[in-house]
């Protein structure tokens, strides 16, 4: 009997259906993978097995824990099993814990609750299950607050809670997505060590094909609610028989056909799209009395580089490395402490708002999430055209429109489009209405924040391609700041590895991610899972 | 002391020192020479000038507001030319009644509210739930003053149970005292409360959906022991500001209700003034109103910093 069953799972919300038929099963030790794009029903299915639906939620079938129907449990026979039996951990660590208790007494609480251990008997294995989990008690004390630490830090809080009291089972639902790739290497690391401590069965839940095909012994993909192949992680993903397990592959190891910006060696005479020099930008220290502040910290130091017209280059480094900063500063959002800026010649730092109107239509942006950057209350229409004011002189309506149209013609949106509203378009066509505003005024230079990681892998592979194609036609300049390197290597020239403020790392993309030099890039690099090497070491152990 | 509250208090004295001012000029500009006022209209020019020599009225504005202001700190409030006491003395006999009316309401319309509140964001969307809210819609839309006079009809005239106005004084004994408090501080607290457990409900529910409610929930603990140990410190944020924010009006109310009770409170005090003319009276109640105002937002910014260890660096 396996430790957890599920057969025949039906789940409606709302009188929508939302699972379909699901069938999967994990045995103690085991580790599997549940794979899928979003709404395909993955957090559902974890949620159905901790019976933490949402409301209106009706599910059917068998869902056996151990042998125990969990969808006919009563609710004080879940809460018995809920962080003592079976665990969870979340995607967004940044908020998962809270704000106001210390993380002692939050990693306590469920053992309390569980053991009826006395306080000080809680609080001596919270700081043992922290200590295991790599919080140590030096600089980690139990006093800690939530906001004192990163978003790594938080998820092993996060993982410390879950995995506290040895549960059978552990669900990790997308626990790394929003970690940079080195954290994301180490919390997976933990997470695979801690089932083979404890013999836990582990259901890891994620849309990145490479991260479960590194971590897992059996796979299950899901779409639209329904189980399309299961089996052993490394044959399914080898052999991709299923059509959609194929098509997934592929996407998620997409690499647009375009062809790289030729090396050159430039003329000290030319001038550069983009010249950074010296750059530098400190933040004040926090506050520590009325008149003291602790020391600045450097978020960018010293740092240089060119960029000229056509050329497609990344900013990776882990988060917290200064790239967003550097962005901000080069996009005249963010006044640098010391250092130039130099857009085709043109020095912008130090300018006023009405002196860098005629630069801000060449410099245009994306942002990470294309629906937090979106106004909801504004149609396409407007949203589209927000930066055509930076446009000297105006323009009448009927250009205002055309250039609109045009816009969206060419990010493959129609004007049927324009009378729609944010929440109306799925994720990846709010992405390409982020670049089609980014496109209206017709700039040189666009610098993209993280473009893809909120995509699935699908939607993700044909906005690459869009980039991809814009670089080439119009010869657009493209910045993309990203910890991702499988999006540097599709889509960049040549790349900067930043680490701690500083560009401690250049060169041809495909030759620093094959050979990096630099430590920083070397951790990078060997830190991103890559799908093929995965799978073939996968084969390679099973013989 | 975090320079989050060092900064609090900064603001509160600044704040307390521009209200002084516009208290000051307000009464400047109103219409009417109190030296005259006092006399009456009969009294001869050369009275009148001596009297304004007297209380200093031929003095620059500026030492007039410094030399008031000095007072304020010392203690010296003035002399009351209606009542003809210092006024230091007359705001202490009322404020022995409306404090103790201020901080019962306060106390009621807290305790009522929040578990009211925390009833309703429990059994969100229920009939129970539709009930507390309907009920608090109710109380938010009645008048305090028409609420007052249904509970003199019902507990005083009717049931006898309680006085229907008047004070007996804290000489006559506490109880007696307290007696006749209750039904103003019910008809000050029960719209207050209204207010309040509608923010406590719609607070908590903004927290139950937070991603920390689930991790809580995923540990294993119940419902409801969610609802109190990790919702309610999150939304009392919101509760506490707008507590802050009612407490001008509980003092605004007093006005109303200690007429209608007939209670020798400041808020009569200061209505009584106003209609005399007695401005010295006006502008130490209302300085001393403004004062309590800010003292009471200071220290709800106080407990901001005791609930939210993140503002405790702020």
């Amino acid at each position: 009997m396996s430790l957890l069953e599920i057969e025949s799972l039906n789940l409606e919300i709302d009188g929508t259906p939302i699972l379909r038929n699901v069938e999967l099963s994990i045995d103690r030790g085991e580790i599997r993978g549940l794979v899928g794009e979003s709404g395909s029903g993955k957090s559902m299915t974890a949620l159905t097995v901790m019976q933490l639906l949402p409301l209106g939620a009706r599910a059917t079938g068998q869902v056996r824990f151990d042998g125990k129907n969990l969808l006919a449990a009563s609710e004080n026979e879940m809460c018995q099993l809920r962080g003592d039996d079976i665990g969870m951990v979340f995607q967004e660590p940044m908020t998962a814990l809270n704000p106001v208790k210390t993380i002692g007494e939050q990693v306590a609480e469920g053992i309390r609750f569980h053991t009826r251990a006395s306080r000080p008997e809680a609080e001596d294995r919270a700081r043992k299950i922290l200590d295991r989990v790599g919080l140590p008690e030096v600089k980690y004390p139990l006093s800690r607050y939530p906001h004192q630490l990163s978003g790594g830090q938080r998820q092993r809080v996060v993982i410390a809670i879950a995995t506290a009291l040895n549960p059978r089972l552990l669900i990790a639902d997308e626990p790394t997505t929003a970690l940079d790739v080195v954290l994301q290497a180490q919390i997976l690391d933990l997470l695979r060590d801690l089932c083979h401590e404890n013999k836990m069965g582990l259901l890891l839940i994620s849309h990145d094909l490479a991260v479960v095909a590194d971590m897992t012994d059996n796979i299950t993909i899901l779409r639209g609610g329904q189980v399309m192949e299961e089996g052993d992680t490394a044959r399914v993903l080898s052999e991709q028989t299923h059509p959609y397990t194929r098509q997934l592959a592929l996407a998620s190891t997409h690499v647009p056909a375009r062809r790289k910006h030729p090396l050159v060696q430039h003329q000290p005479a030319e001038t550069p799209l983009l010249k950074v020099t010296s750059l530098t930008r400190d933040y004040l220290g926090q506050r520590i009395g009325f008149f003291k502040r602790s020391a600045p910290t450097r978020a960018v130091n010293d740092v240089s580089f060119s960029l000229w017209p056509g050329q497609s280059v990344a900013l990776v480094g882990r988060s917290g490395c200064g790239k967003s900063t550097l962005a901000r500063m080069i996009l005249a959002l963010d006044p640098p402490t010391s250092g130039s800026i130099e857009f085709e010649g043109i020095e912008i730092t130090g300018k006023s708002e009405a002196e860098l109107k005629p630069i801000r239509r060449h410099m245009q942006v994306v942002f990470q999430d294309p629906y937090g950057s979106f106004d909801p209350r504004q149609n396409v229409a407007r949203l589209v055209s927000e930066p055509l004011h930076l446009l000297q002189p105006t323009l009448g309506s009927k250009e205002r429109r055309e250039r609109v149209e045009k816009a969206l013609n060419e990010v493959g949106l129609t004007t049927s489009d324009l009378e729609k509203y944010p929440h109306e378009f799925s994720g990846g066509q709010r992405q390409r209405l982020s670049i089609a505003r980014a496109l209206i005024t017709r700039p040189k230079l666009i610098i993209a924040d993280e473009p893809v990681s909120a995509l699935d892998v699908s939607i993700r592979s044909q906005i690459l391609d869009l980039i991809a194609s814009l670089n080439a036609r119009y010869n657009l300049a493209f910045i993309f700041i990203t910890h991702d390197l499988t999006v540097a290597r599709a889509i960049t020239d040549d790349v900067f590895v930043m680490h701690e403020g500083r560009i401690v790392e250049a060169g041809r993309t495909e030759s620093v991610l094959e050979n990096p030099q630099s430590k920083p890039a070397q951790e990078l690099v060997s830190a991103t899972p890559d799908l093929h090497r995965a799978i073939a070491r996968k084969l390679r152990e099973q013989g | 002391m975090t320079p989050f509250l060092l900064k609090r208090l900064g603001i509160g004295i600044v704040t307390l020192l521009l209200a002084s001012i516009v208290v000051f000029a307000m009464l400047e500009v109103v219409p009417g020479d109190p030296a005259r006022m006092m006399l009456g209209m009969n009294a001869t020019e050369d009275a009148v000038q001596a009297l304004r020599e007297q209380m200093g009225l031929n003095q620059p504005l500026i030492m007039r507001y410094l030399s008031w202001i000095g007072g304020f700190l010392t203690g010296d409030f003035g002399r009351s030319y209606t009542y003809s006491v210092p006024v230091a003395q007359l705001v202490a006999e009322r404020s022995a009644v409306s404090l103790p009316l201020a901080l019962i309401s306060l106390f009621l319309s807290t305790v009522i509210a929040i578990p009211v509140g925390l009833y309703a964001a429990a059994h969100r969307g229920k009939a129970s739930d539709t009930v507390a809210m309907g009920a608090s819609q109710l109380g938010v839309a009645i008048p305090n003053f028409w609420f007052a006079l249904l509970l003199v009809y019902v507990f005083a005239v009717a049931l006898r149970m309680l006085p229907a106005g008047g004070f007996p004084g804290w000489g006559a004994g506490v109880w007696p005292a307290l007696k006749a408090l209750i039904l103003p501080a019910i008809a000050l607290a029960l719209p207050q409360a209204a207010i309040l457990a509608r923010v406590t409900r719609s607070a908590l529910l903004d927290v139950l959906n937070e991603d920390y409610i689930r991790t809580a929930r995923a540990k294993g603990l119940p419902r409801n022991t969610v609802l109190w140990r990790h919702a309610l410190r999150n939304a009392l944020i919101p509760v506490f500001t707008i507590l802050g924010l009612q407490f001008s009006f509980l003092l605004a109310g007093t006005i109303i209700i200690e007429n209608v009770f007939y209670l020798p409170g400041l808020g009569r005090l200061v209505f009584q003034a106003i209609t005399q003319r007695d401005l010295i009276v006006v502008e130490s109640v209302v300085m001393l109103l403004v004062a309590t105002v800010i003292v009471v937002n200071l220290l709800v910014d106080l407990s901001y910093a005791v609930i939210d260890p993140r503002l405790r660096n702020a």
